[in-house]
């Protein structure tokens, strides 16, 4: 057939055609990749958890050693994620509410913590607050202990997800500009009233995001954790280095069945993420309409 | 250091100092102590150190899988990212929910997963040993780890990029008579390249440096199949602080410098 013969609509309608194929072909690669690489691993944790029958599942994570581990995780993101998201909202507010020189090298700064290897964010803390560290002889004359202990799995675990809260803030609040904040200033509110009144509603969403994201980090940080920890059972064990030596005394049921009750948490975390970023677009959308 | 375009508004010092002090005692106090510490050693000390097959074999094997794998994600991340902001399809919102899965679910979970997927005996290894080959315990079990965790970056830096591109741009090239591949590469591709780039180093800079989801499907073999984290566990593991200072600095030097040449460029890119 030569191309004299075609009409302009039948090329189109051709196209057209290419187009659809081409479009169906290109889900249904994204649906392969996203099962290979994504739901896998899933199905993996929960056949190898369920293994042996629910009630080996239900012991291996209410033995007492997974239940300090449980305990000490808890702990830890408890304490480093309120740090990380005061910080959090005082680097943003400082970034994005002014002007002034060597504020990209701030942002960079801010964001160094994602490109450093957790196993050198665990080195740096042992080279400081070690037995042999900087501060090792001060520290033991005081008897005071960092590393192998709760101090040194917290500062490992503050280390790894500092960027986080800031990083969603800084965008949004840039976004948002000072116009609202101003304006409260005017009408006679102080620093605070203004903070708690305008601005704090204004990030709201933006802050549970990244607290979510935070709180995902912390908890299942392994690498840093690892060098700080010592490893002492029912004492300085995180629920990710639980896992691991279960796993590497061949005790794979109750590895998996700890990891199990980690992606639960990971994907409640997934849920309240996607809630709150539903949040944040709704607000913009209100906003534009306005 | 202060310029404030917005007097009115309170906070500048108290949030720029708390920052500033903040950063400085946990980030950079901490990682310039390991520079200090380093700096016991002499230079040629230092050299021996880095320049031992053990180091150049785990720094060849850390840098080359981070790479791979951050290459793999620019491929089948840009698809998801393609996918998920053009099309609507059944799935859409639980793929799109799912994609950040690799961050929410800590290291050593998807670790031990995957070593059972890819093991020998395991769902899809066992395809792999009737073949004649073995996808865990070696590089391409690393890679492979390497790319799960790192599979949200690529798909995360292109969705707001792609969303922003109006369709119409393309619509009014390919009626101008421009094939769907001159389409890509010269309205989408240098769109899309900047952003692309960012997310590839965030995935090559994460698995550079990745632990917990490598040492368990990865064999830990010296020489082999051991990544550079891993040979600084096993120094600290000795009390050899100093050559795991060492091989903490090479690490950081060189992940510092790949990714300043990626930054240029970007610039260079964006810059044309």
């Amino acid at each position: 057939m030569s191309s004299a013969t075609l009409t302009a609509s039948a090329v189109n309608n051709a196209a057209r055609r290419g187009n659809a194929l081409g479009r169906r072909l290109l889900i249904i690669s994204a649906w392969l990749v996203f099962a290979f690489f994504l739901l896998l691993p899933l199905f993996v944790v929960a056949t190898e958890a369920l293994k042996q029958g629910v009630g080996v599942f239900v012991a291996s994570i209410l033995e007492p050693d997974a239940i300090s581990a449980l305990k000490l995780t808890l702990l830890a993101v408890g304490i480093a994620v309120p740090l990380n998201l005061v910080f959090g909202v005082a680097a943003a507010w400082c970034v994005s509410k002014y002007e002034f020189r060597g504020k990209s090298i701030l942002v960079t700064l801010i964001d160094l913590p994602f490109s450093v290897s957790p196993v050198i964010a665990g080195l740096i803390y042992v080279l400081l607050f070690g037995a042999q560290g900087f501060f090792g002889p001060w520290l033991r004359e005081h008897d005071i202990q960092i590393i192998f202990a709760l101090p040194g799995i917290v500062l490992a675990t503050v280390f790894v997800t500092v960027p986080f809260v800031a990083r969603e803030l800084i965008p949004l609040m840039q976004e948002q500009g000072t116009q609202e904040e101003e304006a409260a200033r005017l009408l006679g509110a102080n620093g605070w009233q203004m903070f708690w009144h305008v601005t704090l509603p204004n990030i709201k969403w933006g802050l549970i995001y990244g607290v979510v994201l935070c709180t995902a980090r912390a908890m299942g940080e392994f690498g840093a954790v690892s060098v700080v920890s010592g490893h002492i059972r029912g004492y300085t064990n995180t629920l990710p280095l639980h896992v691991e030596i279960l796993y590497n005394e061949y005790n794979h049921v109750a590895a998996f069945s700890v990891a199990s009750l980690l992606l639960l948490l990971a994907l409640f975390i997934l849920l309240l993420k996607q809630w709150s970023e539903s949040r944040i677009n709704r607000r913009k959308a209100s906003a534009g309409e306005e | 250091m202060s310029r404030r375009t917005s007097p009115v508004i309170p906070g500048f010092g108290l949030t720029l100092g708390y920052t500033l002090v903040y950063l400085s005692l946990l980030v950079l106090i901490p990682l310039g102590a390991m520079f200090v510490h380093a700096a016991q050693l002499t230079w040629d000390q230092f050299w021996a150190i880095i320049s031992s097959p053990r180091v150049l074999a785990a720094l060849k094997l850390s840098f080359g899988t981070a790479f791979l794998a951050a290459i793999i994600n620019g491929v089948i991340g840009t698809l998801l990212a393609w996918v998920l902001v053009r099309y609507t399809f059944p799935g859409r919102k639980i793929i799109e929910a799912m994609i950040d899965l690799p961050f929410a679910l800590p290291t050593a979970v998807a670790g031990i997963a995957l070593t059972a997927l890819y093991a020998p005996n395991g769902l899809i290894g066992q395809f792999a040993t009737s073949l004649g080959f073995k996808i865990a315990y070696t590089p391409l079990g690393i890679t492979l780890a390497l790319t799960f965790v790192t599979l949200p970056f690529v798909v995360r830096t292109l969705q707001p990029v792609l969303a922003d591109i109006p369709r119409e741009v393309e619509e009014a090239a390919a009626c101008l008579g421009a094939k769907p591949l001159q389409v890509a590469r010269h309205v989408l591709l240098p769109a899309l390249l900047p952003a692309w780039l960012t997310g590839f180093a965030l995935a090559f800079a994460r698995g550079v440096g990745e632990y917990g989801s490598v040492i368990f499907i990865a064999g830990n073999m010296p020489m082999k199949t051991e990544i550079l984290p891993l040979l600084i566990m096993v120094q600290l593991d000795q009390y050899n602080y100093v050559g795991a200072t060492a091989i903490g600095v090479l690490m950081l030097v060189v992940s510092f410098i790949l990714l300043l040449l990626i930054n240029l460029l970007q610039r260079r890119i964006s810059r044309s």
